[in-house]
C-alpha cells in the first residue's frame, strides 16, 4: 500500500452552520479513520514525539493499541503520564510539540496524534472506560506517603494534572478552588464549541475517582491562607491559579460601555453559561459590530463566540501581521471560515463613545520594524494614518497577569516583577514546601505546558516528602 | 451549600438572611462582601456582609429585592441551601485612628453601613450615624443603629418619618455645626455618594464611599467592574470596594451601572410571568 502522505482528515460542522450554535467544531475520527491514521506511525525506535511532549505520553505504544484494536488498552496508556488526554487532544499545539518533531513530518504531513489522543479519550469516555485500571493505582502507591496531607490550590490544567499524580503517590489530596466550578480556563475560558464542558466535567470526575477531593468557593488568600493550610496539617502546597487577571490597553475610553475583558466577556458565555440566557440568568450584551483586539487563542475565541451570538460583523484588530499572530493556524483559520474579519497591522488608541456607549474605534495603521526581544518584527505606528472603525463592542483579549490576591496575602513568596511566582527547575517557590506552575509561574500560555509543571512539581513534592520524612 | 439558618423581613422588599459559612465568618471583617449564586442557573451576585457570628459559623446579608436573583434570593425560608458563596472579597475598612466619624446610608446602603457603624463604634470612635429612605417602613435597622452609635438621624423624603428631607440636609447641618469631624462614610445610591463627596470636599474631611459595581467573579478576574479613581482605573472587587470618595468618577460609575439594564428588566418580566 502506498505511503499516505497527509494526515487523514477529520469531519467538522460547515461554517455556515457553526456560526449558528456553539456545538463542537470538529467531530473527531471514526473508528475507520483513526485506524487509518494510526497506521501511518512509523513506531521510531528513538519516539522523539514523546520528547517533544511536556508530560512525556507514550506515544507510539497507544498508536500500536489502537492499531491492534485495543482502545482501551491505548487509554491506559495515555493515562498513565496525562489525565485530561480528551482536553489535550483538543487544545494542545501539537504543531508545535510531538507532531513537530514527528518523522513522518520530515517528508510529509506528521501523524495526527492530537487526533488520535482526542479519539481514544472519547471512545473510552462514551463507554465508561475513561477510568484508571484500580490495580494499577494501588501498585503505584508509595507506603511512606500514603495518609499525608497535600493542597492543591487551583482546579485548572495545573493543579488537576497535579492531584492526579499525587494522589496516585498515595497522598491525601485536596483541591481549593475560588470559583464554583471545576476546570479553570477549559471552564471560564475555552468556549463550548472547542472544548465542551461535558469533556472537561468527566475528565475531572476520573481525577476525583482517583480520590482527590475538590472545595469549591474557597479563595485561597482571602479564604484561608497557606499559612492556615500548614497549620491543618497539609505538609506542602501546590498553587497552579492560572493567570486570572486581565490586561487593559490603558488608552482613552477603555472604560466605556460595551468594552469588555476578553475574560468577561468569555466568562459570562462558558461559565455562566449567557449563550443560554434567559434559561441561566448571566446576559451579555455584544452588538452587531464587534472589535476584538489581540492575536492570540482567547481573541480567536472571543471572535468565534460573538459571532454565534449573532454578531455581523466581527473584527480581529492585532497590531503585528499574519505571521506574527501567536493563535494556533488551525483557530485562525476556523475564524477565517466563519467570516472573522482581520484588520491587521491596526492598533487602537482610543475608544470613542455615544452618550456612554462605545461607537467608534480609532485605530492607527502599523508597519512591521526590526527584531525585537520575543524575536518577532516591532510593529511601528505609521504616523497620521490614523483611522475609525465603527463599532458598538470591543473585546481587549491582549493577555492576562497572575492574580495578585494570592501572592499578595501569602508571607514570603517571592515573585516577579509582573506578578509571577519565582521558581526553581522543581517548581519549587521561596517557601519549602511550597509548588507553583502553570500560568501564575509563566504567564499565560498553554494548557499543555500548565499540565507539564504540574506533573513536574508532583514529582519534586513526592520527594521533598519522602526526603522530610527520613529526617 | 450553605443552609439558611435564619430569615426576617426588614421592610416589605427588603429581607436579612443569616447563613451558615463558617470559613467565611472566621475572616469576614467590615467592609467584606461575598458572592453568592442561588441556584445552578443563578447569576452570581456580590453582597456585602452586614453581620457576622465567628462562634456560630454565621453571615448575615441583607439585600432588596430588586431584580430577578435577589428575588429568588428571597424566596430562600430558614433551611433552604444556598449554592455556592465565596468570600471574604475585597478590602476591610481600616479603622484605626479616628475619633468621630460620621456615617450615611440611603436606602439599602444603611444595611451595608451598619457593620462599619458597629466597627468604629467598637473601635471607640465616636459615631453619628444617618439612615433615610423614601418613606417610614422602608427604614431599617434602625435598632442596630441606635445600639451603636452615639447620635442617630433619620430622614425620610415623605417626611413620615424623621427629617423630611434628604440624609445629605442632615450632614450639611452636622459640617456646619460639629468640629471634630474626621471621617464621613457614605453608602447609597451614586447620586447620595456623589452629593456627600462634594460637600465633604469643601470641608476637607476625608470620605469614604462604597460602591455596587457591576460583577462577575468578583475575584479580578473580569474587569466588569472597573472604575475611574484618581485617574486610574481600579477594579471595585479587589482594589475596593470602599474608595475615596474625593477620587471616584461617579458619572462613569452611574454610565456602568445602566448597561445591563434592559436585560434585568427583562429577566424581572420573564420571572413574573414564572410567578418566581
Amino acid at each position: 500500500m502506498a505511503m499516505q502522505k497527509k494526515k487523514t482528515s477529520m469531519q467538522e460542522q460547515k461554517a455556515e452552520e457553526r456560526i449558528n450554535n456553539f456545538e463542537e467544531v470538529p467531530y473527531g475520527y471514526t473508528d475507520e479513520e483513526a485506524l487509518q491514521e494510526a497506521k501511518r506511525c512509523l513506531q521510531c525506535k528513538d519516539e522523539p514525539c514523546v520528547d517533544g511532549c511536556p508530560v512525556e505520553v507514550p506515544i507510539p505504544d497507544f498508536i500500536q493499541a489502537i492499531i491492534d484494536g485495543d482502545v482501551e488498552k491505548a487509554n491506559q496508556i495515555i493515562k498513565s503520564k496525562n489525565n485530561l488526554p480528551a482536553v489535550c487532544g483538543r487544545v494542545c499545539p501539537q504543531e508545535e510539540q510531538c507532531e513537530a518533531v514527528c518523522v513522518m513530518g520530515n517528508k510529509f504531513e506528521p501523524v495526527a496524534i492530537g487526533r488520535l489522543e482526542r479519539y481514544v479519550a472519547d471512545y473510552n469516555m462514551q463507554r465508561g472506560t475513561d477510568k484508571s485500571s484500580k490495580e494499577e493505582i494501588e501498585k503505584n502507591k508509595i507506603p511512606e506517603l500514603e495518609g499525608r496531607k497535600v493542597a492543591v490550590i487551583g482546579a485548572g490544567p495545573a493543579g488537576l494534572t497535579a492531584a492526579a499524580d499525587l494522589v496516585r503517590f498515595g497522598l491525601e489530596v485536596t483541591i481549593f478552588e475560588a470559583l464554583h466550578d471545576t476546570g479553570g480556563v477549559l471552564s471560564y475560558g475555552i468556549p463550548e464549541f472547542r472544548m465542551p464542558k461535558e469533556i472537561v466535567d468527566q475528565e475531572v470526575e476520573a481525577i476525583k475517582e482517583l480520590g482527590v477531593e475538590i472545595k469549591l468557593n474557597v479563595l485561597v488568600g482571602k479564604t484561608i491562607t497557606i499559612d492556615e493550610l500548614f497549620e491543618e496539617g497539609y505538609e506542602a502546597v501546590f498553587i497552579g491559579v492560572g493567570a486570572g487577571l486581565p490586561r487593559f490597553l490603558g488608552i482613552p475610553g477603555e472604560n466605556l460601555n460595551g468594552v469588555y475583558s476578553a475574560n468577561e466577556f468569555l466568562t459570562r458565555v462558558n461559565l455562566m453559561k449567557a449563550f443560554k440566557y434567559p434559561e441561566y440568568k448571566t446576559p451579555v450584551k455584544v452588538g452587531n459590530k464587534v472589535a476584538v483586539v489581540g492575536g492570540g487563542n482567547v481573541a480567536m475565541d472571543a471572535a468565534r463566540t460573538a459571532k454565534r451570538l449573532g454578531s455581523e460583523n466581527v473584527y480581529i484588530v492585532y497590531r503585528r501581521a499574519a505571521e506574527q499572530m501567536p493563535a494556533r493556524s488551525e483557530e485562525i483559520e476556523h475564524a477565517r471560515e466563519e467570516g472573522i474579519i482581520f484588520k491587521l497591522l491596526n492598533n487602537p488608541v482610543e475608544i470613542h463613545g455615544d452618550q456612554g456607549r462605545v461607537d467608534k474605534m480609532e485605530c492607527v495603521e502599523m508597519e512591521l520594524g526590526e527584531k525585537d526581544d520575543s524575536g518577532r518584527r516591532r510593529p511601528i505606528p505609521i504616523e497620521g494614518s490614523n483611522w475609525m472603525l465603527d463599532i458598538d463592542t470591543a473585546i481587549i483579549a491582549i493577555g492576562t497577569n497572575p492574580n495578585p490576591l494570592l501572592t499578595k496575602n501569602t508571607k514570603d513568596l517571592a515573585t516577579k516583577s509582573w506578578g509571577g511566582i519565582k521558581v526553581d527547575d522543581n517548581q519549587q517557590t521561596s517557601r519549602e514546601g511550597v509548588y507553583a506552575g502553570g500560568d501564575v509561574v509563566t504567564g499565560a500560555a498553554t494548557v499543555i505546558k500548565a499540565m507539564g509543571a504540574g506533573k513536574t512539581a508532583a514529582k519534586n513534592i513526592k520527594e521533598y516528602l519522602l526526603n522530610k520524612s527520613d529526617k | 451549600m450553605y443552609e439558611v439558618l435564619a430569615k426576617e423581613k426588614l421592610a416589605p422588599t427588603i429581607k436579612k438572611l443569616t447563613v451558615k459559612a463558617p470559613l467565611i465568618a472566621e475572616k469576614t471583617q467590615p467592609g467584606n462582601f461575598i458572592i453568592l449564586r442561588v441556584d445552578e442557573k443563578g447569576e452570581r451576585i456580590p453582597l456585602t456582609v452586614a453581620d457576622y457570628d465567628r462562634e456560630k459559623g454565621s453571615i448575615t446579608i441583607i439585600f432588596q429585592e430588586v431584580g430577578y436573583s435577589t428575588k429568588l434570593l428571597g424566596k430562600m425560608e430558614k433551611g433552604d441551601q444556598i449554592r455556592d458563596i465565596v468570600g471574604p472579597l475585597g478590602h476591610h475598612i481600616d479603622m484605626e485612628g479616628y475619633e468621630k466619624v460620621v456615617l450615611l446610608g440611603g436606602g439599602t446602603g444603611t444595611a451595608l453601613l451598619y457593620p462599619k457603624v458597629k466597627g468604629f463604634y467598637e473601635m471607640g470612635a465616636e459615631v453619628i450615624s444617618i439612615t433615610g429612605a423614601r418613606t417610614k417602613n422602608l427604614i431599617i435597622l434602625e435598632d442596630d443603629l441606635r445600639k451603636f452609635s452615639d447620635k442617630l438621624y433619620i430622614a425620610t423624603d415623605d417626611g413620615s418619618y424623621g427629617h423630611h428631607g434628604f440624609v445629605t440636609d442632615i450632614l450639611k447641618d452636622l459640617l456646619e455645626e460639629e468640629t471634630g469631624i474626621d471621617l464621613v462614610v457614605a453608602i447609597g445610591p451614586v447620586p447620595m455618594m456623589k452629593a456627600v463627596a462634594d460637600m465633604t470636599e469643601e470641608y476637607g474631611i476625608e470620605t469614604i464611599v462604597s460602591l455596587n459595581a457591576i460583577m462577575v467573579d468578583g475575584t479580578g478576574m473580569c474587569g466588569a467592574c472597573r472604575i475611574t479613581v484618581g485617574g486610574e482605573t481600579k477594579f471595585t472587587c479587589v482594589d475596593g470596594p470602599s474608595f475615596d470618595a474625593h477620587q471616584v468618577d461617579f458619572a462613569e460609575l452611574m454610565n456602568r451601572l445602566s448597561f445591563y439594564t434592559n436585560e434585568e428588566e427583562e429577566i424581572k418580566d420573564n420571572a413574573v410571568k414564572e410567578e418566581i
